[in-house]
């Protein structure tokens, strides 16, 4: 038997001993500086920027749900949703590199002012590492204009011109979504082998950047097999009321009518036109035909039975596993996680928001590091699949995704609300790249990333 | 020529908009010499009667359908409104069509009721204000209100369609001798613009032939004298204040079914609506309907091609240069009474 002497000096060092073993992983996580927002403590906080205000603010919310579950999945918690599916099986539901995720939200109003002080209120109180969300190009551009500034990591929400990964790329921003030229590229085969090659194309165009470029992006794609774009016309982002623009389509000699519009645009010039009755006419011998290049299921929901037949293109479609097969995995997976939260299927601005919050928390843990440049060199040329899109590629040179883009039509006897489109086909990725340093993408640079303080 | 009378039709159609607005607001301009930027907010509700109208007649009972699945595998739910159990399935189904009608009857008493509320709970207190103040006040009501609409019914636009029976175009060309097919109007606009000249000439009829009407014409003239002669013109202007509110909730109604609404559509017309008082001469009725109607018809033609190509941008600030235009050359307006914001 063996006496034990409990002795002042003993209990000091045993504490010591122990409380340094204790402390050290908070002590090694600690270690990452260098950087904007090094996280320190258990928690690292992600800033999600999303209109909640203004005309946008429901696409913004659903943003907003997506977010809240892909920090859900991410903290394991939930069903896990496209964690079960992604390629990469990094993330295991402890967080990111062990840390839990906290968020912090602000409102971009679909202002760029707006958008740039939410987001730097959260870079600079919140301490966000990340930034992510937003349902403009405009605020796109500046965001992510912000997020190189500061040294922060910009994951894009619903930006679909081609300046964000164009003349305006940064290396710190990372665009999920696809552009303008996708959708010229994509819809271009389908509208000719649906309306044929000989066809006469009057543009409207909504007076801002990503009108132009979406203009840009139909008009050529359309001229090159064939089409003839009789007229381009701009019309004011702010007119409520299509008539005057609408009435002289048919006098043009026009038989197809694009409208490069989105959001409370869209609705009003689609359905100022399906009230003019163009889609009963019939000019150059065929049924006069709409094209809306850039669907959204929440806009074609406030056009109600007037996108009834008509054509446009998509990033994603809740439908696509389900429709095309195991190509799109992930699709279901996601759908049922948050059908199930939130009790309808997600929109393609949900899933692109979703989608990219998994894809920074695996490169930050590929990279090993929350550094901004470490998660810019996992990041570039990183080929993924499992995420609903199928096979994908981050583009080293542009911080583009290239992935199929969904060419859908509105349904004739939708079944509910949420089932407005229907799929046509999708355009393999082949067909939507590009090089890069395409002239609709020519101007900029992305520069070198910039880990900020 | 087919261009130039399709531009006209555009222009007397969006006119009717801006003069049923315009008219309320000079009514309230001119009764209470009140400058109300909440009358955009009393056009969007007055559309979201509408909305809500339509929504009570399509409230249903969910049944449950085993032979159909939802998105998540479950079996569907199906709606079957109550009206389809009421009144028969071509019963349920009429009512459901005609829904933005019918909003009109609805409408009314709940316009004049918001109106009446807003001018003795608010408004009022601002009488004797500066237009500062009261411009300020009002605009701050009208963020309030569109606010209250964002939170219960939503940012995005409402589809509210209108009855079927005036769903597609009306072959105008052939009436006017043109070939088939040349000048096609909506009949839903053609049902706008007689709408608004129906209401437009009730709201005068009013005034000219009423007692009612020839007391307020009396105290917009001189309301010291008609107070008086111990008549409560206070009361008669609160009145016309819910008839202003009534006629812009009407044409909110109207509207629905030529752009889905949304929240912020008041907003979207409230400028438009000034600049076509101010043209037209502020508390002038007949010069608020004049000018809606003749800047609608101006800005239709900025809007067209050759227009456009050959002053490029001219369609987006044409109302403005009229306004600088006539503020510069004739500050009363068209027909504003001398000396009303000569001084």
């Amino acid at each position: 038997m063996t006496k034990r002497h409990v002795t002042r000096r003993g209990v000091i060092q045993t504490g010591a001993i122990a409380g340094a073993g204790l402390a050290l992983p908070t002590y090694l996580r600690a270690q990452e500086s260098g950087f904007t927002n090094a996280p320190q403590g258990d928690t690292v906080t992600l800033g999600f920027n999303v209109p909640q205000t203004g005309p946008y603010a429901d696409e913004g919310a659903d943003e907003l749900r997506a977010f809240e579950l892909a920090v859900e999945h991410l903290n394991g918690e939930d069903d896990g949703g496209m964690l079960q599916t992604f390629s990469e099986k990094n993330l295991d539901g402890t967080g990111i590199l062990g840390r839990r995720v906290e968020y912090v939200t602000g409102d971009t109003q679909t202002k760029s002012d707006a958008a740039r002080a939410s987001a730097r209120s959260m870079i600079e109180k919140d301490g966000a590492i990340m930034v992510s969300g937003g349902s403009s190009s405009g605020v796109a551009v500046a965001v992510q204009a912000l997020c190189q500034e500061a040294g922060i990591i910009f994951m894009a929400g619903l930006t679909h011109s081609n300046d964000t990964t164009g003349k305006d790329k940064r290396a710190n921003g990372f665009r999920h979504f696809f552009n303008s030229y996708m959708s010229g590229a994509a819809l271009a085969p389908i509208l000719a082998a649906q309306y044929g090659e000989d066809r006469k194309a009057y543009h409207l165009t909504a007076d801002y950047n990503w009108g132009y470029t979406t203009e840009e992006a139909i008009r050529s794609s359309t001229e090159a097999m064939g089409w003839e774009t009789v007229a381009a016309v701009k019309t004011p982002l702010t007119q409520t009321d299509f008539s005057s623009y609408i009435a002289p389509v048919l006098q043009s000699g026009a038989d197809v009518l694009v409208l490069n519009h989105y959001g409370g645009n869209m609705v009003n010039s689609l359905t100022n036109a399906v009230q003019f009755g163009l889609r009963q006419q019939e000019a150059n011998g065929k049924q006069f035909e709409i094209v809306v290049p850039l669907y959204s299921e929440l806009m074609a929901r406030g056009a109600g039975e007037n996108i009834t037949g008509i054509l446009g293109s998509q990033n994603w479609d809740w439908k696509l596993e389900n429709e095309l097969g195991a190509k799109y995995a992930g699709t279901n997976a996601f759908v049922q996680s948050f059908g199930e939260k939130y009790g309808f299927p997600p929109s393609q601005a949900a899933h692109t928001c979703y989608v990219q919050t998994l894809l920074y928390a695996d490169a930050v843990t590929r990279a090993g590091s929350f550094n901004p440049c470490a998660v810019v060199e996992a990041l570039e040329g990183f080929e993924f699949d499992g995420l609903g899109n199928g096979p994908t590629l981050y583009r080293a040179d542009d911080h583009q995704c290239f992935k199929d883009v969904v060419v859908v039509r509105g349904k004739e006897n939708p079944e509910n609300e949420f089932d407005l489109v229907e799929i046509v086909e999708v355009t393999p990725v082949d067909q939507v790249t590009y090089e890069p340093d395409h002239p609709q993408f020519s101007g900029g640079s992305l520069g070198t990333c910039n880990a900020g303080a | 020529m087919d261009a130039i009378i399709l531009q006209i039709l555009n222009g007397l159609d969006k006119g009717s908009a801006y003069a049923l607005i315009a008219l309320g607001l000079t009514l309230i301009f001119g009764t209470l010499g009140v400058v109300n930027f909440a009358h955009g907010a009393l056009f969007m509700i007055g559309a979201f009667c509408a909305v809500t109208l339509s929504r009570l007649i399509e409230s249903s009972r969910t049944v449950i359908d085993e032979s159909r699945t939802d998105f998540l595998g479950n079996p569907m739910e199906v709606q079957v409104p109550y009206v389809v159990d009421w009144f028969g399935e071509s019963g349920g189904a009429f009512l459901i069509d005609w829904a933005v009608p019918l909003s009109i009857l609805f409408a009314i008493p709940i316009m004049i009721t918001i109106g009446w509320i807003m001018e003795r709970g608010l408004i009022k207190h601002f009488y004797k204000r500066p237009h500062a103040d009261q411009i300020l006040v009002t605009f701050g009501l009208a963020i309030v209100l569109q606010e209250i609409i964002k939170y219960f019914y939503g940012a995005n636009p409402i589809p509210t369609p209108a009855p079927s029976a005036f769903q597609g175009s009306f072959d105008f060309g052939v009436l006017l001798g043109f070939d088939p097919l040349t000048i096609l109007y909506p009949y839903w606009r053609l049902v706008y613009f007689a709408f608004a000249a129906l209401i437009i000439g009730g709201v005068f009829a009013f005034l000219q032939f009423t007692t009612f009407g020839m007391v307020v014409r009396a105290g917009m003239a001189d309301r010291e004298t008609v107070g008086l002669l111990g008549i409560n013109i206070d009361r008669r202007f609160t009145i016309m204040f819910g008839i202003a509110a009534a006629v812009a909730g009407l044409a909110g109604v109207m509207y629905t079914p030529i752009n889905p609404p949304n929240y912020h559509m008041g907003m979207d017309f409230l400028v438009l609506s000034f600049v076509v008082v101010v043209v037209g001469g502020m508390g002038s009725l007949p010069g608020a309907v004049l000018a809606g109607f003749l800047l609608g018809i101006l800005e239709s033609f900025a809007s067209m091609r050759e227009v456009i190509d050959l002053i490029p941008g001219i369609n987006q600030v044409i109302i403005y240069l009229v306004a600088i235009l006539i503020l510069l050359t004739r500050p009363r307006g068209l027909m504003g009474r001398k000396g009303v914001m000569e001084e």
